[in-house]
This record gives C-alpha cells, structure tokens and sequence, in this order.
C-alpha cells in the first residue's frame, strides 16, 4: 500500500491545485450562484477537460489515461478544496467506472472515449428515498420483447439538471431491498417518458429529481447483466465513496486553513483568539482528526487500484470519517469564524452547506457504521 | 547504509530463517502469557526457563536491539534487514525475547546523547538483558509541567548528592538503574534540569509500589535521601538534561502509541463485538440487537483501523522524508482515546459480568476486562496527558501563540 506519491501522481496533484486554486476558487461557485447558474458551467467544464481530468480512470485503449484512483483523488481533494461544482464525481469516477466494469464492448466503444474527451455528462441515478440506500430500488424495469419498460422516480440526482446520459438502477426481478433482481440502463436524457425536474440545492451544484413513465430501453443499453447489476454497481459505489470522501477531505482542509489564520489574526481581550486554550484543543482535535482520515482516503485510493479485496471496508471506512469530519470542521469554522462566520459575505456558509451534500451522498456516516458492523460480522 | 540490494536481503532473511529455526525454542513460538513476559535485569526469574536460553542467544546476536551498533553489542542491521528480522519472527510467532525500558526509552537517548565511555559501559548489559532501567521523571508535585521538577542535586566535588522525590517510577521496585532527571540549577526552570543514571541499590534509595483503582499496579513512589552519585554518570552536559528528557518523551510516546499501553487487558480479551455477540445477542438479521452500541463498536473498530493506517502512513512518510512534526503527539492523544473506548465497550458488552472484581462467578477474561477498564483511565494521564498532548499539537504543530 502506498502512502506517497509517484512522480506522475504528484505532478497530476500539482496540477489540480493550481486550476482549482486559479480558475476555480470559492468566489468562482459564489458567482455561479449569484448569476443563477446553479452549478452548470461549461467554460470550466471544457477547461477540466483539456487537462484530460476526464479520463483519469479510463483505459489508454479507450481513450483515457488509466491513472487510477489514487490520481482521481488528488483532483477531487483539489476540487472540495474550493468547493469546486463540477461533473467530475458522477461523469468520471461513476459514470467512467461502470461502463469500464459492466459495459459491453460496444458501449464502452461507443461512450469512454467521449467521457474521456469531456464530450458528455453522465449522472447515475439510484437512490429513490430521502436517504442513501442503493438496494431499495422500487423503479420497475419490464422486460418487453426486444428491451425494457422503465416506470418509476429517482430523487436528488446530482449532475441531474445537466446531464446528457443518466444511468438508471431499475428493479428487473424481486423486491425492494433485494440485490439480485437490479440492472442498469444507459438513457440519454431526451428519451421519451423521462422528466427532469432541477433542484436549487442548498451547495449551489443543483441536482435533480427524475421521473420514468414508461421510457423505453433496448437490450445494448443494459450495463451488466440483467438482474445482476449489483456486482458492477457496488463497486463502483465505492470509488465513487472514496472519491467523494477525498473531495469532502480537500474542503475539511481548506476550512481548516482558513479558520487557523483567523484564529492567528483575529483579537479579541487584547489576545489573539488562537491563543485561548479552549480553541487551540478544539483546533488540534480537528487536525488529527484530520490527518488520520487523510491516512483513510490515501490506504483507500491506492486499495482501489491495486484490486484490494478490503474495497467495501474501506470504502465505508474512509466515507464515515470524511463525513465526521467535514461536519466537524465545518460547524467550527462558522463557530470559530463567530458572527463573521453567519454572513454571506464570508466563506464558512459556502463550506457548511456543501459538506451536507458530501455527508449525505453516497451515504452518511450512520450508513457507513452499519456497513462496517456487517462487514465484520456483527 | 540507506539502501538494500534485494538480492542481499534475500541472502540475510535466507541466514535469519535458518538461525531462527535453529536458535527459537519450540515454546517461545506459542502465546506469551503476561505472567511470562522477560523484563530482565538481576531479579528476573524467567518463569519459563526456554526464556532465558532465547533472551541470551538472541542477546548474544544483538538482536534485542538489532540497529544499534555492533560496537556496543548491538546487532549492526540496517533497517531493511532488521524489517526482515522482525519478519522473520512473526512468521514463527516468535514471542519479544526482551520487554525493557533499556530498549524502548534510555538506549536510544543516549545512544544520542552519551559519550563513549557511558555507552560501553551501559547498553550492552541492556542489550543483554542484564540490567533492568527505570525511568525517574514525574514529581508528587512536577506532573504535566514535568520541568517544574524539584529533585535537588548538589555537586559536592567528587560526586553528585540527590535528595528528593519521584513518583509514577514505573517497576522502580524491579529495576536494578534508573535514569533521572535532576535540578541544577534552581535560578531557571528548563535550563536548570540535568539527566543523571545511577543505581537502584544505592544507599538512601527506597521505592515503595502504589495501588492503582485497578488493584495493583506497576507504579512506585521513589525517595531519594543523601545519594552520592559518581560524577561521571552525568549524561550530556550539566543543565542540559531537559533536551534529552524531551526527545526521550518522544520514545516513550512512540512506544506507548505502538502499542505499549497498559489497560487493554493482555491476552485473552476478546474484541468487544464479540462479547456483544455473546452477551446482547444477534436479531435475525445477524446484527447485534442494541443498534446504538453496535454502531458506537462498528465506530471504535472505524477509529481504530484509521489509527493503524495513520501510524502505516507517517511511517512511509518519515522515510520519505515528509514527516508531519510531533508526530508522536498525534498519535499518543489518538492511542489513549482508541484504547479508552475499546476498554468501555468491553465492560459495557460484558453488562454485569463486566463488574465482577475477583473470586469465582466471573470468567477470567471478564476480570481481567474490568480490570483493564480501570487500568485504562491513565492512558490519557501518562506521558503526557491528552490535554497536553493538545497543548503541544496546537503550539508546536499549528504554530498558535501562548496566551500572554
């Protein structure tokens, strides 16, 4: 397991940074935001693609780069950074992995190449409750003939506004709850019977609610086998878990930095605020929290590459402690920030709010814990 | 030697193999019971004479301490080789054939910091497992602010002369030395402590065990009346001692942090989810039935996991050379909270067999978890407390100021 960077790795780290720092600062979402763009925004979008962010995770032969995980989740740290809005999550780490393991051949032919392009904006569509809950999938798929029938709801999609292709989680057999019995469907977002509802969330990334009424499917759409898109499903969860807990980790720090200046800047009783006692152990408890989940992200990304059969754990395991801990640093850096910290003006609300998001996609922390218990028997 | 051709490690582990296979007694590859465990030193009885006979070959060896020098009966490795020992003896579950403070705590520092003559006439009687070292800190009255400390020493021209108190001295009843810190100077606070060693049977020394609300313990209270100390034990420079007791702080909080701390129980001690198991019992769904404490066990195994790969990966990155400064102090106030919570899980799982305190009607391992629970409270007391620990993290690491 590796715990420092290649050479490559390193350079790919530098480089998002840098763009995140330069062309995608806070203040950049804060414009989004205020012009109403509600998290869309191509310019960056083409940008990102340019710099082959895009096919991190894909095959040489597919047009990518096959960098890995470990890559991928230096952009994503750099992007939580800044609370970056961008496809990335959903189009390169979901979108990419699934198609790379359930896709046919022809559909990897057909779509790999155009992510990895940035040609197209993928959104997988699973969880249908108000939590994440990837086998209570009550969205029918109805065998007909040639394909399959598609009725049902899909809640808070992220990317959904936008997205050129969803990737559906239907039930083809059993019941809510159920793993056997799930398959996967490419649907291109103009197809008949599918409603795109857009959401102005709380982060200002927007996502949507969808519906399916009767949207019609061919049988080369399915990613997977029928009734058994659980075994790409799951992992492919869990890079995208472990690539949001890196961005989640990018935010903890960023707010972390910002609060410990503020905490060296600002006077209060003639004193610098820092140099009360109550705050320095509260600052030092954030940042061991702090280093041991970069510790989780780091065994994750690498155990994701090397085919780690402790993916799921670790997974779980790193998601639960970004989550603790992007709720902790970002509660107390508007605490710590005081009445500046309530403002609109200042940045810390911009942190709070996206760090819900973070903690609730893909699975908060009680989620995790639940998984983690049966993981280990118990 | 920073580098190791894997071709000549290969030879070495082939060598090490052989010698363990050769030189390990069938009975030191199984368990170790805590009752079994060889501290050394002149009263060290060996309860299981295989101990002795492993302790002195792989002393002879210098493999008690395999990176110290082999000039003074160190084993001379390089780390890649003595990686491949410590290897070599997991995969035969070769017990330690040494526990010592020599080893842990005193060998390294003055290895640092003492001159020849001292290392030649001390550490390869720890190597050896000859003498047994106690460590002379904490005060009734020099705790956290251990630099407060008031032990008087007086040069009396031939020798020094000590008088005062230690307490927490850990086995100062077993230890045949013990190593010291001493005021020198009673003008300035840090710049007025020296590091002295001398030994335990020294007239005027007198060490008396303290009970702990565990019901024993290995601490003692040590008193010191007009002992005259040689005065080439001094080590390091007079009124310079407390740059050799801070550096010797980060041993003990390494070690403590890898594993050292005295309250998980020792063997026998099942992990807390099995005695949920056992004692709050599964749903049909396999879960254990109290969803509250089996999400706070499911968080403690998450918490301890992410220990383990915090300690994996600053050690990766100490050899890369990007280390996160104060490492030890992370890690220490992150060890003493880990194992605090496994020791509450245990007794909380346990219910009321988990409040059994000795005598029959308790399974041993129980006792012995209740037991540990108590024993654990010091965790965040010892070597530093945790609140210290913070102190240190948020000055030293994140740079905010003292209050004025």
């Amino acid at each position: 397991m590796a715990f420092v960077l290649s050479e490559d790795q390193q350079m790919i780290r530098d480089t998002a940074m840098s763009f995140a720092r330069d062309e995608l600062p806070v203040s950049h979402l804060r414009d989004l935001r205020d012009g109403g763009a509600n998290g869309v925004d191509p310019a960056s979008r083409a940008k990102l693609a340019e710099l082959g962010f895009f096919g991190v995770l894909i095959d040489e032969a597919y047009g990518g780069v096959g960098m890995g995980m470990v890559a991928m989740g230096q952009i994503m740290e750099a992007q939580g950074r800044t609370l970056a809005a961008t496809p990335l999550l959903q189009t390169a780490v979901l979108g990419a992995s699934l198609l790379s393991l359930g896709g046919s051949e022809a559909l990897k032919t057909e779509w790999l190449p155009k992510i990895a392009a940035g040609e197209v904006t993928l959104a997988l569509a699973l969880d249908e409750g108000t939590h994440h809950a990837p086998l209570n999938v009550s969205t029918e798929a109805e065998r007909n003939g040639q394909g399959y029938t598609l009725n049902g709801a899909k809640r808070f999609v992220p990317d959904g506004h936008h997205a050129d292709v969803f990737i559906i989680v239907a039930r083809s057999f059993g019941d809510a709850g159920q793993a056997h019995g799930l398959s996967l469907f490419l649907v291109p977002n103009d197809a008949e019977g599918l409603t795109v509802q857009a959401l102005n969330t709380v982060d200002s990334h927007g996502a949507a609610h969808l519906s399916l009424d009767g949207v019609a499917v061919s049988e080369a759409q399915l990613i997977g086998a029928p009734d058994a898109g659980w075994e790409v499903l799951e992992p492919a969860l869990d890079r995208g878990r472990i690539a949001l807990a890196a961005e989640a980790l990018g935010s903890s720090q960023a707010a972390f930095e910002m609060t410990l200046e503020y905490l060296q800047t600002r006077k209060q009783f003639g004193q610098l605020i820092g140099s009360f006692q109550s705050l320095q152990h509260r600052a030092a408890q954030m940042f061991t929290s702090l280093e041991m989940t970069r510790s989780c992200v780091a065994a994750a990304l690498a155990a994701a590459d090397d085919g780690s059969n402790s993916l799921a754990e670790l997974a779980s395991l790193t998601k639960a402690k970004a989550t603790e801990l992007v709720h902790l640093v970002s509660n107390e850096t508007v605490q710590m920030h005081g009445g500046i910290g309530m403002t609109d003006a200042h940045d810390s609300g911009l942190y709070m709010k996206r760090a819900r998001v973070q903690e609730a996609l893909l699975g908060g922390a009680s989620f995790h814990r639940d998984r983690y218990a049966k993981l280990n028997g118990f | 030697m920073p580098f190791d051709a894997p071709e000549e490690l290969d030879g070495f582990r082939e060598q090490v193999r052989g010698w363990l296979e050769e030189n390990c007694p069938a009975s030191m590859r199984t368990p170790m019971s805590d009752d079994e465990v060889v501290w050394g030193g002149t009263r060290e009885t060996f309860k299981n004479p295989d101990s002795k006979i492993w302790l002195e070959r792989m002393g002879e060896k210098g493999w008690t301490a395999p990176e110290w020098p082999a000039e003074y009966g160190g084993g001379g490795l390089t780390k890649a080789q003595s990686q491949v020992l410590s290897q070599e003896m997991r995969r035969i579950k070769a017990r330690p054939p040494l526990f010592s403070f020599g080893l842990w705590m005193f060998g390294p520092a003055l290895l640092e910091f003492g001159n020849h003559e001292q290392k030649a006439r001390y550490i390869p009687d720890i190597v050896m497992g000859k003498t047994r070292w106690c460590q002379g800190y904490s005060e009734p009255g020099a705790g956290s602010d251990l630099a407060g400390l008031q032990t008087k020493c007086e040069d009396k021209g031939d020798h020094w002369l000590i008088n005062g108190q230690k307490v927490w001295t850990s086995y100062a009843d077993q230890a045949d030395w013990i190593f010291c810190l001493v005021r020198t100077d009673t003008n300035v606070k840090h710049d007025g402590i020296s590091f002295l060693v001398f030994d335990m049977q020294s007239e005027g020394v007198e060490a008396r065990p303290i009970k702990l609300i565990s019901g024993s313990s290995p601490f003692c209270e040590t008193f010191f009346t007009d002992v005259q100390v040689p005065k080439d034990q001094l080590v390091g420079e007079l009124n310079k001692g407390w740059t050799i007791a801070k550096r010797l702080l980060q041993f003990e909080r390494s070690s403590i942090s890898a594993g050292g701390f005295g309250g998980t129980g020792g063997s026998g001690i099942l992990p807390p989810q099995e005695y949920a198991k056992q004692h709050v019992g599964l749903d049909e769904s396999g879960r254990v039935q109290d969803g509250d404490m089996r999400a706070r066990i499911s968080d403690h195994l998450m918490y301890s996991k992410a220990f383990g790969l915090t300690v994996q990966r600053m050690t990766a990155e100490a050899k890369a050379g990007q280390e996160v400064g104060h490492t030890a102090s992370i890690l220490k106030y992150a060890a003493a909270k880990m194992n605090q919570e496994k020791c509450e899980l245990l007794v909380e799982a346990l219910g009321t067999d988990g409040l059994g305190w000795d005598g029959d009607g308790f399974a041993e391992d129980a006792k012995k978890a209740t037991r540990g629970w108590l024993r654990s409270k010091g965790n965040s007391i010892e070597g530093g407390t945790s609140e210290v620990n913070l102190n240190v993290i948020a000055k030293r690491v994140l740079g905010l100021k003292e209050h004025q």
